[in-house]
Order: C-alpha cells, then structure tokens, then sequence
C-alpha cells in the first residue's frame, strides 16, 4: 500500500509537484520471469479469428480466464493482418496475463503458431488449440476448460513481489468528452500524470486526430528535436486524414454532440484532450501497440476512436488506463483496469456503477486539481494493489483494432510531401 | 442562491466556460485565474459554452487554455457568447488548390 508521508523519493524531488501527499508509492503485484510486473494475474483466450469467438468465449466463462471478441483474423492486406497479430501478441505478453490459451480455426490468416510463439519467450505457459483438428466447436471448448483449470494450478503459485510505481505504464483516454473534461476530469488527470512521471513512471497518451491544434504546446514539450519533428510529421498525417473524410471546407471536425456541448474547433478540443499528460517532457513516440522503452511522458499512434485506442495501449503494456469522460462510457479491457473519471458529478451519478471517480467538485470550487489528482493517483496505487475497476466488475471486456487501407496511407503520405510546412513553429 | 461562474484558466485567454446557463442582465463571477470579478453576461450563454471576458476584434485570434483556439470571424465584445457563429478554426481544412478562395467566408 502506498502511505502518506513526508519526504518524496528523490526522482520526485525536482518535480512540480513534489510536495505532494502520496510518496511512497509501492503495491503488490506478480513479478513475471522477464523481470517485469503485473497488477493482475490472468489467464488470457486468444481467438485468433473471429470463427472462433464463441468457443474462446465458452471457455473463458465456464473457467474465470479472460478473452475478448473481435471480428478480425482473415482475409487482410499484409500490413493490417501484422497488425492484427502483434494486437493478439502484445496481450498474450502483457504483464497482467499468467498464461495463455491460444484458439485457433486452423486456416485463418492470422498465424496462431507465430502468436504463440511470440509470447512463449516471456516465461509464461501457452498452450494452442485448433478447432479443426480438435473434433469441432465443443471439443475445442471442453478441452480449453480442462487446459486453463491446470493453467490456474499452475500460476496460483505466482509470487507477489513489491513492484514501484516506476515499474507502471499507465494509458490516458478520454471518450464522450463534454465541455467541462478539458477543466476539471483532463487536467485532475495531468496533475496525476505529474505525479506519477515525477516518480519515475510511464504514462501513454494517444488519440493523435485530437492532437490537431494543439501542436504548439506538444512542439514545446518534445524532449528532442527528433521527437519534436517525428511528432509533428504525424499529427499533421492524421489533419490531412481528417480533411480528406470531410464532404466540404467547413474544418469542423468536431462531433454535433461536442459543439452542443460547447466545443468551437478542434483546437479547442484538443487543447483540452493533452491536458491529460500532465506537463512533463515527451520521451518517446511509439507505434500502435508497441511497447514504450522510455520512462516518462510517451506518445503512441493510435486513432481518435476510443476502443482501437485502449486496445493499443493494451497491447504496448499499459498496466491499467485513466479513461476520462463527460457523458460517461462503460469501456473496459480484458486484461487491464479502465478507470473512468467524470468530467461532473451530474454524470457520475447517472452512471456511478460505471464511472469510478468524478473530477465534478473542481467545477463546483470544493476541490483543487490538484486534490482530485492526488485522489487518482490513490486510486491508481489501490488498483495496481488489487481493487476491481468498475469495469472489471462488470466484466466489460472491449476489444478493436484500426483498419487504415494501404492505398488511403499513400494518399496521405503523398499529401504529407506536398504539405509538409509548420506554421506554428514560427513564434 | 449560488453565485453562478465562468471559468477562466490562463491570464492571456480571452473567454472563460460557463459552469451553469447565463442570461442577458445577469452577473457571472469569472473563477479559477480570474479571481472572481464580475463580468455582465450581454446574451444567453449556454451551460459549457464560452462567454468573451473582453471585446474581440474580427480577425484577431481567440486565446483559450492559454492557446489559439480559434480567429474571431466578426467582432465580439465582452459578455458576449463565443461560438462556431464568431469563432472559427484553421486546422484540418481541405488541403486542395480551390481551399484559398473558398475560404473567404
């Protein structure tokens, strides 16, 4: 458990925020033979294409092991079905897994050998079933069952070993956002960004078409020139994406339900969104579903559409995410906590089963933003020590990954060619 | 009954968010770095939306969390409401040759 102390630890110390009230921040955890830790201790399905969904899904529910359902596995270009792959993959190694079952058909395009082989050198036990081998769809079920009850045998000794708060990568969403996320649920999120940064932690942000306009501010904050550089190059790709999905010039690219609420432009918006990192500097900028190998502040590529976008944090190790939101979402991962955090009270107590925590009181001047960080960053440490997400309660399980079509990447990169002048780092 | 608010987040902006409706006549006080002084609400603001904390001259850039959010497309004065009627983006256009004369609306 964390405890409120005096005096940081000394990476904090030289932070903003080093007279904060959580310090020493340690929880328990299961320490995995690559050295790495996890806050959970699951048994991971992978259907490796959707034929096999419901097979994956009956094993998963007669047994207490976690899987996900997905439309994907067959039939793509080269690029998408690698990506599809590495998705699978990165979960099947994410910390938070003990072991994994891998259901294949047996004539998919996602290779089921190359995805277990891929996790196997983590340490971590992986069987594979192939339903046409197998006898068929209950065959395949009854032997999963039988697999993952050994499986348990076999992990229930895990060790719980003391893991630091250095040792988190914690994902930064935000879905159903209103005009009050970018005041009190982003920037509460940012403070607890600071604060687990200036401890020597990961935090990830994403959701790039929501870093359109606000380039200045993340142009100042790259740690190098080529950070600075690569990042602005993609943030530009995904604003020459969105011109090109409009039918006319309007440059709105801000949902009705956003301007309703009173969101003017996507500068706006997205002034808003990056409020969730925090203030510290960008260490890294990584791929979809690739693992971060900087401590700090990282940014991955990943599309605005929530699902996609937890799904690759997922993939690329997060622990567990902070999921802002306005109107509220009930977003969970199979295998890491989704924490929502309201952007109100109004909506947190429409959806209190479930939203987790609400930002509301900033808006109602009883809290600070910093205090309702503070109270994050708890809730961060008593879930990395075991407490259920709300989500995780309710067995919410959401699972997609981004389809962009090789020919419509040429065209913008093309475009990016012809367009590739940055006004903003003029002063 | 409560005072009702507006909050502005950095010195430099030119708006601030309504946390409740705000109606022609009424007072807001401007909260978070705006102290709390009085500002006379000119037009409804709804819940959420932006109110002008001083006049805005067309053209010139509208400054929200201390950054550009966006050009004023006609002149607002203070206590007035800021929205896609008077403020309008420049990120993601279209990035065609005809984006130029199209864009003088």
């Amino acid at each position: 458990m964390y405890t409120i102390a005096a005096a940081p630890k000394a990476a904090a110390s030289t932070h903003p925020m080093h007279n904060s009230k959580v310090t020493d921040m340690k929880f328990k955890g299961y320490r995995r033979a690559d050295g790495s830790i996890g806050i959970r201790n699951h048994i991971l399905v992978i259907p490796t294409v959707s034929c096999v969904n419901r097979v994956a899904l009956d094993i998963a529910s007669k047994t207490g092991a976690v899987t996900f359902m997905h439309p994907y596995g067959c039939t793509f270009d080269a690029e998408e079905n690698t990506t599809t792959e590495d998705t699978f993959i990165g979960h099947g190694r994410h910390q938070n897994v003990g072991a994994v079952l891998v259901v294949s058909l047996g004539c998919e395009t996602a290779s089921a050998r190359r995805i277990a082989d891929t996790i196997a050198p983590t340490g971590k036990p992986v069987e594979m079933l192939i339903v046409q081998k197998q006898g068929g769809a209950r065959s395949t079920r009854d032997a999963g069952i039988e697999i993952v009850e050994r499986l348990k045998g076999e992990i229930a000794a895990e060790p719980r070993d003391e893991g630091d708060v250095s040792e988190l990568i914690v994902a930064l969403e935000c879905g159903s956002s209103d005009a009050f996320s970018g005041l009190t649920a982003n920037p509460a999120v940012g403070e607890a960004a600071d604060i687990l940064v200036g401890a020597g932690g990961t935090v990830v942000l994403s959701e790039i078409t929501e870093m359109v306009g606000a380039e200045r501010v993340l142009w100042r904050r790259g740690k190098t020139d080529r950070i600075k550089q690569d990042l602005m190059t993609l943030i530009k790709e995904y604003e020459i994406e969105l011109s090109m999905t409009t039918q006319d010039d309007s440059g709105v690219f801000i949902s009705p339900g956003n301007i309703e609420g009173g969101l003017t432009t996507i500068e706006e918006k997205s002034l808003g969104c990056i409020y969730k990192a925090g203030t510290q500097p960008i260490v890294q900028i990584v791929k979809y579903g690739e693992r971060p190998t900087e401590k700090g502040v990282v940014i991955m590529d990943t599309p605005g559409f929530d699902i996609a976008s937890v799904t690759g944090k997922v993939a690329g190790g997060a622990h567990m995410v902070l999921f802002t939101t306005g109107k509220g979402t009930p977003t969970g991962s199979c295998i890491a906590p989704v924490l929502k955090i309201s952007s109100n009270n109004d909506t947190y107590k429409a959806m209190r089963e479930d939203i987790d925590l609400s930002a509301g009181d900033v808006l109602e001047g009883t809290k600070s933003l910093k205090q309702v960080g503070e109270e994050i960053v708890e809730l961060v440490l008593d879930v990395a020590n075991g407490k259920e997400a709300k989500a995780e309660y309710f067995n919410i399980q959401e699972f997609a990954i981004p389809n962009v079509s090789v020919v419509r990447k040429e065209v913008i990169h093309q475009k990016l060619a012809e367009q590739n002048d940055f006004r903003f780092q003029q002063p | 009954m409560l005072e009702k608010t507006a909050i502005q987040i950095k010195e430099s902006d030119h708006v601030a968010t309504a946390t409740v409706e705000l109606l022609p006549s009424e007072t807001v006080i401007v909260s978070g770095i705006g102290n709390g002084r009085p500002l006379k609400v000119e037009e409804r603001i709804p819940r959420g939306h932006k109110i002008a904390l001083r006049d805005i001259a067309a053209q010139e850039e509208i400054h929200k969390y201390g950054e550009v959010i966006g050009i004023a497309t006609k002149p607002i004065s203070a206590g007035h409401w800021v929205h896609v009627h008077n403020c309008r983006g420049a990120k993601g256009r279209r990035f065609d040759a005809s984006h130029a004369q199209q864009q003088g609306d």
